[in-house]
């Protein structure tokens, strides 16, 4: 649950808030119960939450940058880091991890070199863990973006991986 | 849509529907929402498609449902009138399930239930449904839930309109205790005493917020019912808001769940347009609105103090109670939060009263509950049960017992909170306090069957290794405990375990549980505990025999 967020401003590239504002101006009267609700919105335009457009919900709607900085990092659906193209959610609840879970973790850092909650060097992949997709009648289950592969094996996991 | 002003206005809609029904067409359900998962859209855009191609409109209704049940053979489709029930069809079976069976009434045998080599065609037949009883699941698999008519032609908001018109407030609370229902959600506290203390509650505006964060690794209940028939759960908001007189409501769903959030959000849309959301109610005094809110993915944030934090967009951590939050929730103002199963149930109690639903169950425990099945069963999926089944019915008579030549070894119930139940066990009623004495719980309903080659002790350090991670680090018996805890596990399961590991275990056991802030500490001993009650000799083996081949190890959680 809790992320170690490194930030490194001087690497960030320029991030264009053009999104970022039409997303605040929604909110003219914004209260701190918007802000899950603008960070999901960014987050979903970006792929990930720049820390130019935090400064810029903090100015527009006042909520302290602690605080924003605060409920990022608490809920693991927020990243600060840019994210891979597609993004691999291996299931690790109980029917999947009885199924074989624990190979298909393996086998994904083998067949990536990355490691849960990283990111590849070429910016096509990120991958992560998630508690349970429920789907349990599929397991062991992972999902690259919004589709699933259920009745997952070794050989098939890298054949998945492979075709993107 | 107009507005219905009344409730003759609404049983004049209902009639209008009914009397435009076509009994003589024939009805493909598809299941498309857990069944997506197996190409259940593509089956359905192909029967569309032929139906346009052949021109059968008059004959034939594509309708896409929600979860039917039997997700082992994903995609399902059942065929009604005749109650034909295919599973693992594909886009291209489509065109002969038309021609043989809708237009000649021949069975196709490869997409038969087939259990020990024979083949079930009709539903009514299939030992999974035979033993059911379906009560919150009435209209999942049955509707498209997309469409509010297909809701209220099955008496949707029949119940609402009920209470608006005949029923003062305090007797809906009466008639919600007379049921006996108690939170579905898993720690079981009678509904209607939470309402009526709600009710009691000052404060010039009233919460009820629905809580649909279903995070039990295995467990989907809840995002069936969202996605399979989310109408019920607004009409049992409705109801509990009348009842408890609060105008605004919110439903809380996790954010790993989109087919909840898009059938939700129609569905509200749909009810606002027919005046069944917003102000004056089918004409009364009553007004609720209703809203969604998203999860972000935090576990804890299903505690209700979390939850609440979450909605006001803190950190979803929890806090002390009291005070409760029937007297001080969210905003500070009193708030009901009930689970999605328990509001699902309500409209039933008041249209049918509460004898009928009192005579469902067992003494101590009333009505149905709804068990999510999975692992290694035959048959996983979604099944709802009398209170009072016993574990050997749910997981040999409809789940069809364990696959391959391997032997029962456990049903872990409750998920990262409850336990393993033995086959010691199996012939056991299941209710509240039964699964409680045994050492797991009811939980939310997360139903794991494991075999003979699941090692126990890999179980209670999986569990182990989720808790840790989800807690929230703010009270030290639950940041460290979980923490120390699974460092021993871990260390036992890679044969490195101590003589005094299972002493110690118990120790750091009872500490976390007594002094945790919220259910999530309190209960995180459990599965450890009841692992080591009935398997003891595991933990024995593994420490005692050192070179043991060790256990296969999971990346390791590093962080408190």
């Amino acid at each position: 649950m809790h992320k170690n967020v490194t930030l490194n401003k001087e690497n960030t590239p320029s991030v264009d808030l053009t999104k970022c504002n039409t997303i605040l101006s929604k909110y003219s009267k914004a209260t701190h119960a918007d802000l899950i609700p603008i960070l999901q919105q960014i987050q979903d335009a970006y792929g990930y939450l720049p820390m130019a457009a935090l400064e810029e919900i903090t100015v527009r709607t006042r909520i302290p940058i602690s605080k924003i900085y605060g409920v990022v990092t608490f809920y693991s659906q927020f990243s600060m880091e840019p994210r891979g193209r597609h993004t691999i959610k291996v299931c690790v609840g109980t029917a999947c991890h009885i199924k074989g879970a624990p190979d298909i973790k393996k086998k994904i850092t083998e067949v990536l070199h990355i490691n849960e909650g990283e990111t590849t060097s070429d910016y096509k992949f990120t991958y992560e863990p998630v508690a349970c997709l429920g789907t349990c009648f599929l397991a062991p289950v992972m999902m690259v973006d919004g589709r699933y592969y259920g009745k997952l094996t070794i050989e098939k996991t890298e054949t998945i991986l492979k075709s993107y | 849509m107009e507005k219905l002003k009344d409730h003759d206005a609404l049983v004049k809609y209902r009639k209008s529907l009914e009397s435009k029904r076509r009994p003589d067409m024939i009805r493909v359900l598809i299941c498309t929402t857990g069944c997506r998962a197996l190409g259940a859209e593509e089956v359905y855009k192909a029967f569309k498609l032929e139906v346009e191609k052949q021109s059968l409109k008059d004959k034939l209704e594509i309708v896409d449902t929600g979860c039917q049940g039997l997700c082992a053979r994903a995609p399902v489709l059942t065929i009604e009138p005749m109650g034909i029930f295919y599973g693992r069809a594909t886009e291209t079976d489509v065109p002969e399930i038309i021609s043989r069976t809708i237009l000649k009434g021949e069975i196709i045998e490869r997409l038969c239930y087939t259990d020990a080599g024979k083949r079930t065609p009709y539903i009514r037949d299939i030992p999974f449904y035979g033993k059911q009883k379906k009560i919150v699941l009435r209209n999942c698999g049955n509707i498209d839930p997309k469409r509010i008519n297909d809701y209220i032609l099955r008496d949707g908001y029949a119940a609402l309109s009920k209470v608006l018109t005949t029923i003062k407030p305090d007797d809906v609370i009466n008639e919600v205790k007379n049921s006996g229902l108690r939170g579905r959600g898993g720690a079981g506290f009678p509904t209607g005493n939470k309402w009526e203390f709600v009710k009691k509650a000052v404060g010039d505006v009233k919460y009820i917020v629905c809580n649909g964060d279903e995070g039990d690794p295995g467990a989907f209940m809840d995002r069936a019912v969202l996605e399979g028939d989310p109408h019920s759960v607004i009409e049992g908001m409705l109801i509990g808001a009348y009842a408890i007189g609060s105008s605004k409501g919110i439903v809380y769903v996790r954010a790993e769940y989109p087919i909840a959030v898009e059938h939700l959000k129609i569905a509200i849309e749909q009810a606002k347009l027919l005046g069944l959301l917003g102000n004056n109610i089918l004409g009364s005094d009553f007004s609720f609105d209703l809203g969604i809110k998203m999860g972000a993915g935090a576990f804890v944030c299903g505690e209700e103090t979390a939850l609440i934090a979450s909605i006001e967009g803190k950190r979803g951590m929890p806090r002390p109670r009291p005070p409760f939050p029937a007297t001080s929730g969210l905003w500070g103002k009193p708030t009901n939060i009930n689970n999605v199963e328990t509001f699902a149930n309500v409209p039933i109690i008041i249209l049918k009263g509460s004898a009928f639903y009192k005579a469902i169950g067992t003494e101590t425990s009333k009505g149905t509950k709804i068990f999510a099945l999975a692992g290694n069963v035959k048959n996983t999926g979604l099944v709802e049960v009398p209170m009072g089944t016993t574990l050997r019915e749910i997981v040999f008579d409809i789940g069809g017992g364990i696959p391959g030549r391997k032997k029962f070894k456990a049903a872990q119930m409750g998920g990262p909170s409850g336990g393993c139940v033995p086959a010691q066990h199996l012939d056991l009623p299941i209710d509240y306090e039964t699964v409680k004495e045994v050492g797991a719980i009811m939980g939310s309903g997360g139903l794991i069957v494991m075999d003979d080659s699941t090692s126990m002790v890999d179980i209670a350090r999986y569990f182990m290794e989720f808790c840790q991670d989800e807690s929230c680090g703010k009270c030290v018996p639950c940041r460290v405990g979980t923490k120390r805890m699974l460092d021993i596990l871990t260390r036992i399961t890679k044969g490195q375990g101590k003589k005094d590991d299972i002493g110690l275990l118990k120790e750091l056991a009872e500490v976390t549980k007594t002094a945790s802030l919220c259910g999530l500490g309190q209960t995180a001993a459990n599965p450890v505990l009841s692992t080591i009650r009935y398997y003891l000799n595991e933990y024995e083996e593994l420490i005692n025999k050192k070179d043991a081949p060790s256990l296969p190890q999971e990346s390791q959680t590093t962080q408190t």
